[in-house]
């Protein structure tokens, strides 16, 4: 099989949101940064397909210069080659996002052949936009299916779940198909020291598209009021346990 | 507790609850101090330091004594606590070089008595620890003793114990505004939860620290720097551990690297990469972080290389691909320019205190000694080398701090030599003889910031003039140079020239200066105007704060000389004991005053011929000093030695000084004067001498009567620590410092060795010698006696030892070269009358 | 001006969700709305129009067939603006629509302004809308601007309240044009999964564990105390990254997101990935060592100290409570 993993890489937050001055950004210098959790189930998923059917996994991101540290995290986990395209370190928006990815999709696809899966995340942690894999998936006519839970491929077919109220809705796509997936569909692993020590010898190709105007344009983030919350202390240690329960009753759930 | 639970006022208040300043309160508690309150920004227990984050093990062996001493007191501490796991640890070494130094840490375990420890063949090790791949190590250190502790838990208990006792006010989640200083003094904290009035004030955060002096306009001189670290598992070999460490650590010294087992994962940490160092004043908030402030993200490329040593070295693990990397961090700890912990009451603020740049290994042994110095006014471990008043201006610079703590980061596990020399942050201060020396082939070593000559290589040619041994290995003559030995024998045959400029200088004036100089000086200091007095400062318990020499220049004042590396110590030990009416003050004069020295029997026929003051020995006696005129200057001379020659200590104001050079050195021609370094001044004249020295025979450790400075009557006036010292006089000394020469150079392999200092002296069986306060035998000082021709040893010896021709041994390189005691006591071994700097003759023969 | 609204409904009860976009939609224009089937379901809705798309192949999901039923209306109607639910069938439905026609798409709004008032928002006045929509999972808020003739969005849940009011919509069946294409990825098979226990999104209590509860055997005290309280069992993200609870138990911006009566967050520091999940909660209790851990500025309730003393105790005092 060949795959083609689209992931982003986001900052690990703390307990609190810290803007840039000018409300461009979430201030990051203090930050780490990961892949956005759903793309890295992803590419734990691809690496399970290709450990089972064989094949080649490449790694696609959108990002600044550094995302090479994401798409090396994946490299490490198992992916065989990364292609980063450089941003220039502005957000792209959703329709720029998924048109930067369809064209290198089509000269990656003119060069080695067709990618039987391309999967991406349900939607990414820091924007959430939830459309990118579905243009992505409409420019190059495929079928897509969002959100699974489980994922697994057999004669040419894909069978898709779904966790829904009650139980799970099962889609089967032909290939090639568009998936995004969820967080818990797998547990990724952790990558061990020889495989990171691979990874760095891995290649990884770089292109800088140029980002076309804004058609959700953001004019600026806002971090939300607090609830305004106090905490009622009901008490230290166990000796609370009278108030707890106590305020069980009132709420009615005792 | 209330949400502003904070008293108002505290006998102290206590910022930073990590392992420091839990540490602290306990023992405060113990010594009498109630009203303590504890702060931090963060909660409890881990309110998000370096504590948080620690590896929690501790080797005790360190080729530092306060240090060992800390750590074998603060491993005492948390086994009390029950948070003591011991597991053992091993050193390995890839090469030759660091089997050598792993012999030499043999020496320093067995000088500062930390037993058992063994050399270990990569056999022996592989038994320790199964997983590790032998083929790559020559062989290991193994010290069963060390240690994992749990820090946090210890912390919790200590601080516990004091809020039980009811000495204790804890209040986590509380952030310093600021700390309010009135008349130099520190008044009060101010919180997010209230200010509380206190008189002392101890700043013990870690790398929060200088954020936290700067507010009280004090400076602690550290900076918060990476150190990488990752967890890997689950390891299958380990699937059945028990407990957090089952299994000896490993340091990987070469690779400055350890690996640890910790529960199912194994750690691997690093002193590896390149320095990464951060701004006191940009660590994020706690709730800016993912992990806890301390705990930054992990930049995977600083760590490639130390995945492919650990990779090497234990393969089972590391090279198994079902074990995963589950945690990588950049930790922050702290680092000073001299890789000792910062510790004392600041020169700048009263009453504000620091405890930083302090590691899990030591922090309940630092915490205890602390508190007996705030309490008590002195630790019984001596914490002079640590003391926050140590650092000399440029030595608080930020400039200064970033790149002597880079320099520092990757000797953390380094093999450091005894002389070795700072690279960085130098020629920042240099005397006016500068030029002159550098013409001269100075080979400049540094003191106080200052560039001192340690040797001139235009004396290279004295070495066919004089007979002089060389040292055959790299490791006994590395920063060495025979040289110094030649000029030792050119001064003691002509005369010689050196640089004293690093002196620090200061003089206490006014109608209270001679009583002001009485309080901490042990000698008579109510001498005539124009007396030189060398005198030891002592604690209150009679060890040594420091020793000096103080002229009196006047009824109202004196000019105190001391050494650059302890004279900012000093300064302050001297102002705390000013009068308190206000009638004496004290001025540092070490940017004013240069100083030339000129020694040898030639001495006074070179001076003769510049001035034509009378320097006869009945016209300018031993220990006096005046100005005399050397052409347009006018020189403040002194006539000392600590050399054991004729001659005088010639001061003029720093901008006069390459004449006062020009001219001397011309006078001197005639008779074949040398330049000499400090290799001869600090070493070789002084040891032929039994001359002793401040921080290496004399600490706080030891007192007057072991130390053989005990001559003349005790003084009526008071001074410090003079109980102690009448006490002392009155009983046998428990150790005597002793002079002791090498009888055989030639080791094992058939190479003559020679001690750098720092030896065990045991006897010629190799059993340690212990006095009766427990104190090993080891060597304080060490280098050649030219004149005597022998390489000399300094060391206390219990008075059993300590007898003249008692043949003992020295520990070196892990083995035993013999030894004698030469002199017991403070009789000069070369010139033993002191014929020579007597002089009394009016032209020498 | 007309703003057509997505709504989902079970058969015979329109979605709550549905009904707070439309309320989200009358802050734009007049909405009406358009249904896949439910024609019983449009009682509860007042617009004046409910278009029903009618094809038994929809009868199961398709989201491309839903597009295309969707772009009918779009045609027919010429609304100023199409909302959605943000939930994940409205926002796929919209992406589906974005992709074909090329449009952009705010994906889980809570405020749209229009900024040209002179003509209104939208196709007619060629203004261009303002909306607020949630990033981080609603830890940060993003004011964007939709350059579109036809704008796309979908509304955040819970942002703002429920639409209510009777309502006799005009009812416009329609049968959709869906070809094969549309239907190629449409949901085949339903499997029913009798989950163990209350399920986490519908329990009315939640005993939730962070890293604080130390383990995987950790829990145990909290299962207790959950069984007896009909609760389920929740926990934060670290503890599903570290395999001591499956995802499924996972509340925040990647996990369940709940909405119980009460929220009990044992050792949960309260990271903005958590706070996304949990914030639907009545009420709050929060037992954790740190008096200062960000959970406390979201709760209602807190007990400091240690939760492996503070569990149990709670469990014996209900207990005891209950005990005749």
């Amino acid at each position: 099989m060949r795959i083609l993993v689209c992931v982003k890489r986001v900052p690990l937050t703390g307990g609190k949101m810290v803007l840039t001055a000018d409300e461009q950004a979430l201030e990051t210098r203090h930050l780490g940064f990961t892949i956005s959790p759903h793309e890295e189930c992803g590419v734990e998923e691809a690496v399970r397909l290709v450990e089972h059917h064989g094949g080649e996994i490449t790694v696609l991101t959108l990002g600044p210069p550094e995302a090479e540290e994401q798409i090396r995290e994946t490299l490490a986990i198992g992916a065989d080659r990364g292609i980063l395209l450089a941003d220039g370190g502005e957000e792209w928006d959703p329709q720029a996002t998924a048109a930067a990815i369809v064209t290198t999709i089509e000269t990656e696809q003119a060069a080695g052949g067709e990618f039987d899966l391309i999967v991406f995340g349900n939607e990414s942690a820091d924007s959430g936009n939830y459309q990118v894999g579905i243009r992505v998936a409409h420019a190059l006519s495929r079928p897509v299916v969002t959100g699974l839970k489980g994922l697994s491929v057999e004669d040419g077919r894909a069978r898709c779940e779904q966790e829904v109220a009650g139980g799970r809705d099962v889609y089967v796509v032909p290939l090639p198909a568009v998936v995004t997936v969820l967080e818990g569909i797998n547990l990724p692993r952790y990558p061990s020291v020889p495989a990171k020590l691979r990874a760095r010898q891995k290649p990884v190709e770089r292109i800088s598209p140029e980002r076309p105007s804004a058609r959700l344009e953001k004019l600026r983030l806002v971090v939300p009021p607090g609830q305004g919350k106090q905490a009622e202390i009901l008490g230290q240690g166990p000796d609370a346990a009278p108030a707890v329960v106590e305020v069980m009753r009132e709420l009615g759930v005792a | 507790m209330g949400d502003s639970g904070l008293p108002a006022t505290a006998r102290a208040v206590l910022i930073g609850a990590g392992i420091v300043g839990n540490s602290l309160v306990q023992p405060l508690a113990r010594l009498g101090w109630s009203d303590l309150v504890l702060i931090d920004k963060g909660p409890l227990p881990n309110p998000g330091g370096s504590t948080g984050h620690a590896s929690n093990f501790i080797y005790p062996v360190d080729h530092s004594r306060e240090m060992t001493e800390l750590t074998l007191d603060s491993m005492a501490q948390y086994e009390q606590l029950g948070v003591r796991t011991e597991c053992g640890g091993l050193e390995v070494a890839r090469t030759e070089e660091r089997m050598e130094e792993l012999r030499r840490r043999m020496s320093s375990a067995a000088s500062w008595g930390v037993e058992p420890v063994s050399l270990v063949t990569p056999a022996e090790v592989k038994e320790l620890v199964p997983y590790i791949d032998e083929s790559v190590i020559v062989g290991g250190f193994y010290c069963p003793t060390v240690s994992v502790v749990d820090s946090l838990r210890a912390g919790t208990l200590m601080r516990e114990a004091a809020q039980e006792s009811g000495a204790l006010t804890v209040s986590a989640n509380t952030e310093v505004l600021g700390i309010d200083v009135e008349h130099g003094r520190v008044t009060r904290v101010r919180t997010t939860r209230g200010d509380i009035e206190a008189e002392v004030v101890v700043i013990c955060c870690g790398v929060w620290s200088p954020r936290l002096a700067r507010m009280a306009g004090a400076s602690i001189p550290l900076t918060p720097a990476v150190h990488q670290m990752i967890d890997i598992g689950p390891v299958p070999r380990f699937a059945g551990a028990k407990s957090a460490i089952e299994h000896p650590i490993v340091r990987d010294m070469d690779t400055n690297m350890y690996e640890r087992q910790d529960g199912s994962g194994l750690e691997v940490g690093s002193y590896a990469h390149r320095p990464i160092l951060h701004d006191p004043e940009d660590i994020p908030s706690i709730e800016e972080s993912a992990l806890s402030p301390t705990e930054l993200p992990f930049t995977e490329d600083d760590f490639v290389q130390q995945m492919e040593h650990a990779l090497e070295l234990m393969p089972e693990i590391v090279g198994d691909e079902s074990v995963g990397i589950k945690y990588a961090i950049n930790g922050l700890l702290s680092l000073t320019p001299d890789g000792l912990p910062v510790l004392g009451e600041t020169p700048e603020v009263k009453g504000l205190w620091s405890a930083a740049a302090v590691w899990v290994k030591e922090g309940p042994g630092v915490g205890r000694a602390l508190a007996e110095w705030m309490v008590e006014g002195e630790p019984e471990i001596d914490l002079q080398a640590s003391d926050v008043a140590r650092f000399h201006e440029h030595q608080k610079s930020v400039a200064h701090v970033r790149a002597r703590a880079s320099e520092m980061f990757n000797k953390t596990y380094g093999i450091v030599h005894p002389g070795e020399q700072w690279a960085s942050s130098r020629d920042v201060r240099l005397s006016p003889f500068n030029e002159r020396e550098r013409e001269l082939g100075a080979v400049f070593y540094e003191a106080a910031g200052w560039e001192r000559p340690h040797w001139y290589e235009s004396n290279r040619p004295l070495l066919e003039e004089f007979e002089v041994t060389e040292r055959e290995t790299e490791w006994d003559s590395r920063w060495w140079s025979p040289i110094i030995n030649a000029e030792h024998l050119a001064m003691r045959d002509r005369a010689a020239i050196f640089d004293l400029t690093a002196f620090c200088v200061f003089d206490v004036v006014g109608p209270g200066a001679l009583e002001s100089v009485q309080r901490v000086s042990m000698r008579q200091m109510d001498a005539k105007v124009g007396k030189v007095v060398y005198t030891p400062v002592l604690t209150a318990r009679g060890g040594f704060r420091s020793d000096l020499t103080i002229m009196r220049l006047g009824d109202e004042r004196f000019r105190v000389v001391t050494g650059g590396a302890h004279g900012m110590a000093d300064l302050k030990w001297f102002a705390d004991h000013l009068v308190e009416d206000g009638t004496a003050q004290i001025f540092d004069l070490t940017s004013t005053w240069c100083t030339l020295g000129l020694w040898g029997p030639r001495a006074r026929d070179i001076l003769a011929s510049t001035t034509s003051d009378d320097l006869s020995h009945e016209g300018f006696p031993f220990a006096t000093c005046r100005t005399i005129e050397m052409g347009p200057l006018r020189v403040l001379a002194s006539r000392i030695s600590y050399v054991g020659d004729l001659g005088w200590e010639l001061y003029v104001p720093i901008e006069q000084g390459a004449r006062l050079w020009d001219m001397v050195w011309e006078a001197g021609e005639p008779h074949g004067i040398v330049p000499a370094g400090i290799g001869v001044y600090g070493t070789t004249g002084r040891l032929e001498k039994c001359y002793r020295a401040f921080g290496f025979e004399l600490d706080g450790e030891y007192d007057v009567v072991e130390a053989g400075m005990a001559w003349g009557k005790v003084k009526d006036q008071d001074f410090v620590g003079k109980e102690a010292h009448v006490r002392h006089r009155e009983a046998d000394p428990a150790t005597v410092m002793c002079t002791l020469t090498v009888d055989d150079h030639v080791s094992s392999s058939g190479q003559r060795r020679y001690m750098l200092g720092g030896e065990p002296i045991q006897t010629r069986d190799g059993a340690p010698l212990t006095d009766a306060k427990g104190r090993r035998s080891f060597v304080t000082s060490a280098g050649a006696g030219p004149s005597v021709g022998k390489h000399l040893l300094m060391s206390y010896l219990p008075p059993e030892y300590a007898n003249v021709g008692e043949e003992l041994a020295v520990l070196y390189m892990n083995e035993l070269f013999p030894v004698t005691v030469a002199v017991a006591g403070s009789t000069p071994l070369f010139d033993p009358d002191n014929q020579r700097v007597k002089a009394t003759g009016a032209v020498a023969a | 001006m007309t703003v057509l609204v997505l709504v989902e409904h079970d058969g015979g009860a329109v979605d709550e969700l549905s009904l707070q976009a439309l309320t989200f939609a009358r802050s734009l224009g007049e909405p009406e709305v358009m249904l896949v089937g439910g024609a019983d379901a449009v009682e509860r809705l007042d617009v004046a129009t409910a278009h029903v798309a009618e094809d038994e192949r929809l009868a199961l999901y398709a989201p491309g067939a839903w597009a295309s039923a969707l772009g009918e209306v779009i045609d027919r109607v010429a609304p100023a603006a199409v909302v959605a639910a943000g939930t994940n069938r409205g926002n796929e439905v919209l992406a589906h629509l974005a992709a074909r026609r090329d449009l952009p798409l705010a994906a889980n709004c809570t405020a749209v302004v229009a900024e040209n008032s002179a003509g209104g928002a939208g196709a007619e006045g060629g203004g261009l809308l303002t909306v607020t929509r949630v990033r981080w999972g609603g830890s940060l808020l993003e004011e964007a601007r939709v350059h579109s003739q036809l704008p796309l969005l979908s509304v955040a849940p819970h942002a703002l309240p429920a639409a209510v009011g009777e309502g006799a919509p005009a009812v416009e069946r329609f049968a959709p044009a869906v070809d094969d294409a549309d239907l190629l990825v449409r949901v085949a098979e339903h499997v029913d999964e009798v989950t163990a226990g209350i399920s986490l999104a519908e329990a009315k209590v939640v005993v939730s564990g962070g890293r604080g509860v130390g383990s995987a055997d950790g829990f145990g005290i909290l299962e207790e105390l959950a069984a007896l309280l009909d609760a389920a069992v929740g926990c934060s993200r670290v503890v599903t990254s570290a395999g001591w609870r499956p995802h499924t138990d996972q509340v925040g911006q990647t996990g369940t997101k709940v909405s119980p009566d009460l929220y009990i967050a044992c050792g949960i520091s309260g990271a903005t990935q958590h706070i996304a999940g949990c914030k639907g909660a009545k009420k709050i209790l929060a037992i954790n060592s740190d008096a200062e851990a960000p959970i406390l500025a979201n709760a209602d309730y807190a007990v400091i100290g240690d939760l492996t003393a503070i569990v149990p105790a709670i469990t014996a005092e209900l207990r005891k409570a209950r005990s005749p």
